[in-house]
């Protein structure tokens, strides 16, 4: 299909080209009238002067991360596309909290429900989808909403503040998105879907079931095969009645059952619209001063309903109104499911059916089914849970339309088994995707994209977040985005390694290693000996020095305090009001009154304005002034509690189930150990904070898998496990080995430390430290190495003889008075009388 | 005393590469810093970024690393470093035979503040 190209010309003395430019009005503030006008400011931005239609009260956002603001994962700022100020800069009129209520083709202008009177030079149509509301009884009830906007999550937040039943109607990608942020709300969720599979225009059965499966695990009720019959409720929404008669209590229902493209005003305009606004491949009407784009055009017999499809479009609306013509396509399309914790994606046509070839893994205990569907040895459909690394490889091979035969054996392992063995370079892995690649589904940024902002200078993640959006929302495509930026600046990178800080040229490893080779004893004689360029260093690089030769000297280096972090220099941890919090340590998160007792009655001497229960299963005591820190010490000391060190690049705490000696599920007496492991290892310093839980059994109710070091009992003896985390990036721990005795449980938990406290960098988590250096190293060095395991341990056994000294003791026996108390104090009257 | 000119303590009492704290009436404190050089600043304790303790900071060269988020503040000037933009006011500070002397006018400014 082609309709005449767009009659625009530039010098036209129209009533709408005042400053001798062009008006552009656009109908809609989305994400597809704002790339349009994006993608045609980035061709050429004077072309036009523009004026956009809003009929939400906001700056442009990202919709598609409203499930992520639901869930309260982000904040509306954080999914906010362009700030008032963009508008501004580029010299948009936005008018907001305003939709166009019609078009007026022979005096080419466009009428708002205010009133207001705008012309074009040339329209622009991105009015998107309006959700599909079931017409069954009851659906105008108050407390009926659609997922659509911003107001929908509002009413959802408001509605879930109340807490309750909610009902969401359809499950699809949206309803279950919304039924997974009313969970997290506190909501009690039932999702009624029609068909028998979840997702179903995107999942096969096998996947649907397991998505099923894992929400029903995290409470939801999911009906399905379930018809909505009624929406009951007097004056308000009450409940939902299904055919078969069963009725669904809810004071919240949330309809998700679709979207139908919002073509009313086109329609009522004489635009030819079939199920959505008709456009040719340069998204041209039949109007040809008008054109559309997104969810609201149909093309070429296609409706889209989802983001990707629409970055193509712009592209090729803008090509062909301010540069050179090239053509919209069509899109194939895949979808990821945003729900934390639940992988799902799925591309293409996975139906099966004639000449289709299916290969399929199913790794039950990972909970991971991947589906590839074949015809002709090309790549048709993919259907992947629990494991969607390889979603974009698959996507990618789908849209080259590759002939995969070669790697046909191996292509179901995913891309870095079957481009070089199980051992393959994840780097090759996005080295071999093609410049067209999908990189960053939020934003629509292509690999070749990204990597023309890196060669352009963007040099860090932030740098490529900033310049051309990608990992800019989610952050699902970090990894990505840095291994490409490792690939780009891969010469660089090789010819300088990153060095300790910009005081040296020294990696961490160089240092580590001629702190030991060169026997150097002090912070200035490593600055000396190693060339550094500033006199006194950095506050990265002291810190880190001072540790590295605390760790190469037990019981000989003298901790230099000035190049100590704040807390560590004070033994607590600063908050932003310059007020410092504490924390005593309580043993494998034992108590008893007498500690209780001394904790409340600290909180009550010293006015502490909130105690909070932590993470770690201990008491932080809040808002205590840095003089008062020796005197709250002082206090707790007396009843037997020490420094918990929640301050250090140190063990922080032993956390622990109840085990054998309570538990009717327990296998052995994980208190116990927690407390022994507590014992051995507090006071160490670390690279970085160090976790560790010991878990009763395989339930892990002290959550160990997220630890630097978990252990996890069983009835024939100890899991030992490392290099968890569940910081910014959560990673499950690597499983070391499995061992018999609690003795070898602690033998082995003192080795890993040691290990990690030699050879880590500094501020290094255990989780990278492992991405870094390999699971199976650490395992040949504890599990397979037992002579190397036994030194380790007895070194940290060595080291932890010097530093098991409570640090809260002695400041508040009066040592360091200096770090505490003020110099002095300056009462203008009470001076000059005394002069 | 001596004139306009406030004797608040010896060089000593500070530890090299440290700060200590002036309380004033207001509340508002004031931060001298000792540096490696022997050097000695005052600033009004409040980063300009978040108002974090600047005396709570690794002292580096003749600069502050803040605790709360890590600005670098120019002991010298209380410019802001690097990337960062803000200023915090300096304090007039001189040494005198190993006693630290502190502008009175400068002392007076700070503790009027609120």
């Amino acid at each position: 299909m082609d309709f005449q190209r767009t009659g625009i010309d530039p010098g036209d003395d129209g009533e709408g080209s005042a400053n001798g430019l062009p008006r552009l009005v656009v109908i809609g503030n989305g994400m597809a009238g704002c790339r349009a006008v994006e993608e045609i400011l980035a061709r050429d931005p004077g072309r036009f002067r523009i004026t956009i239609f809003g009929a939400e009260p906001h700056v442009n956002y990202n919709r598609i991360m409203l499930s992520p603001v639901l869930a309260g994962e982000k904040s509306f700022d954080e999914i906010v596309i362009n700030d008032a100020a963009w508008y501004d800069d580029n010299g948009i009129e936005l008018v907001t909290a305003d939709p166009v209520v019609a078009i007026d083709r022979q005096a080419r202008t466009v009428l708002s429900r205010t009133g207001r009177t705008v012309s074009y030079d040339c329209l622009l149509i991105a009015t998107g989808s309006d959700p599909f509301i079931i017409p069954v009884p009851g659906k105008d009830l108050p407390g009926v909403i659609s997922f659509r906007d911003m107001k929908d999550v509002d009413a959802m937040l408001a509605a879930a503040d109340a807490g309750g039943d909610a009902v969401v109607i359809g499950g699809g990608l949206l309803g279950l998105e919304a039924a997974h942020g009313l969970t997290l709300r506190g909501m009690k969720v039932t999702v009624i879907h029609l068909m028998s599979t979840l997702m179903e225009r995107q999942l096969d059965e096998a996947a649907g079931w397991l998505l099923k499966t894992e929400l029903e695990r995290r409470g939801q009720t999911i009906l399905t095969g379930a018809d909505t019959a009624e929406i009951v409720g007097d004056g308000k929404v009450e409940g939902v009645t299904l055919k078969d008669g069963r009725t669904i209590p809810a004071s919240l229902v949330v309809m998700a059952v679709g979207i139908r493209p919002a073509t009313a005003l086109a329609r009522e305009a004489g635009i030819a619209v079939g199920r959505g606004i008709q456009v040719d491949d340069h998204m041209v009407t039949s109007d040809p001063a008008i054109l559309a784009v997104g969810e609201c055009v149909e093309h070429d017999g296609q409706v889209y309903g989802l983001v990707a499809p629409l970055w193509d479009m712009c592209r090729a609306l803008a090509d062909g109104l301010v540069a050179q013509p090239s053509g919209y396509r069509g899109s194939v399309t895949s979808t990821k499911l945003k729900v934390s914790g639940i992988d799902v994606f799925s591309a293409g046509d996975f139906a099966g059916g004639d000449g289709a070839e299916d290969i399929v893994l199913r790794d039950a205990s990972r909970g991971v089914y991947k589906r590839v569907v074949l015809r002709e040895d090309r790549v048709v459909g993919a259907v992947l849970y629990g494991d969607t690394a390889d979603g974009g490889w698959y996507f990618d091979l789908l849209k080259k339309s590759e002939d995969v035969s070669s790697i046909r054996d191996v292509l179901i392992f995913g891309q870095a088994f079957a481009s070089g063995g199980g051992q393959a370079d994840p780097k090759a892995a996005v080295a071999a995707l093609s410049d067209n690649a999908e990189i960053c589904g939020c934003n629509g940024v292509s690999k070749g994209k990204v990597v023309a902002s890196i060669q352009a200078g963007a040099c860090s993640l932030d740098a490529v977040r900033a310049t051309c959006k990608a990992s800019a929302s989610c952050g699902s495509c970090t990894g990505l985005v840095e291994t490409l930026l490792a690939l780009t600046l891969g010469d660089e990178v090789e010819a300088g390694p990153k060095t300790i800080c910009k005081c040296s040229t020294f990696t961490h490893d160089d240092v580590r290693r001629e702190i030991v080779a060169q026997d150097l004893r002090t912070i200035p004689e490593v600055m000396q000996q190693l060339h550094w360029s500033t006199p006194d260093g950095c506050s990265s690089c002291r810190p880190a020095l001072n540790y590295y030769l605390l760790c190469a000297r037990p019981g000989d280096y003298v901790d230099d305090q000035q190049s100590r972090f704040v807390n560590e220099r004070l033994h607590a941890n600063i908050q932003k009001d310059g007020t410092y919090s504490v924390v005593p340590r309580m043993w494998g998160g034992l108590t008893n009154p007498c500690e209780l007792r001394a904790i409340a009655d600290v909180v009550e001497k010293y006015d502490a304005p909130m105690v909070k229960v932590t993470g770690g299963q201990r008491l932080d005591i809040f808002g205590i002034k840095k003089e008062d820190l020796p005197a709250v010490w002082a206090d707790l000391n007396a009843a037997g509690m020490v420094s918990g060190h929640a301050y250090g690049k140190a063990l922080r705490t032993v956390k622990t189930c109840v085990g054998s000696e309570w538990c009717r599920f327990g296998t052995q007496d994980s208190t116990g150990l927690g407390v022994k492991v507590e014992q051995m290892s507090w006071g160490s310093w670390m690279p970085h904070k160090f976790k560790i839980a010991v878990s009763g059994c395989p339930r892990n109710c002290a959550e160990a898998t997220i630890k630097d070091f978990g252990i996890v009992c069983v009835d024939s003896g100890y899991e030992l496990h490392v290099g968890g985390n569940g910081g910014i990036k959560v990673r499950a721990t690597d499983l070391l080995c499995k061992v018999a005795t609690e003795q070898q449980a602690m033998d082995y938990c003192a080795a890993f430390i040691q290990l990690y406290r030699e050879e880590a960098w500094y501020l290094e988590r255990t989780a990278p430290w492992i991405e870094r250096v390999g699971v199976d190293y650490i395992r040949s060095r504890i599990a397979e190495d037992e002579i190397g395991r036994e030194m380790l341990t007895s070194r940290f056994l060595f080291s932890q003889s010097f530093s098991q000294d409570d640090p809260w003791a002695a400041r508040a026996a009066g040592a360091e008075r200096e770090h505490h108390a003020h110099l002095g104090e300056f009462r203008p009257l009470i001076l000059q009388a005394a002069e | 005393m001596i004139g306009n000119w406030i004797d608040v303590g010896a060089i000593t009492e500070i530890p090299m590469r440290g700060a200590r704290t002036i309380k004033t009436g207001s509340g508002e404190e004031i931060a001298i810093f000792r540096t490696n050089g022997e050097k000695v600043y005052a600033l009004v304790n409040r980063c300009p970024h978040k108002h974090g303790p600047l005396s709570q900071g690794i002292v580096h060269g003749d600069a502050v690393a803040c605790p709360l988020h890590n600005w670098r503040i120019s002991l010298a000037t209380g410019e802001a470093l690097g990337e960062d933009v803000g200023c915090v006011p300096t304090i007039p500070v001189r040494v005198d035979a190993g006693r630290i002397l502190i502008s009175r006018m400068a002392m007076l400014a700070t503790a009027a503040a609120a």
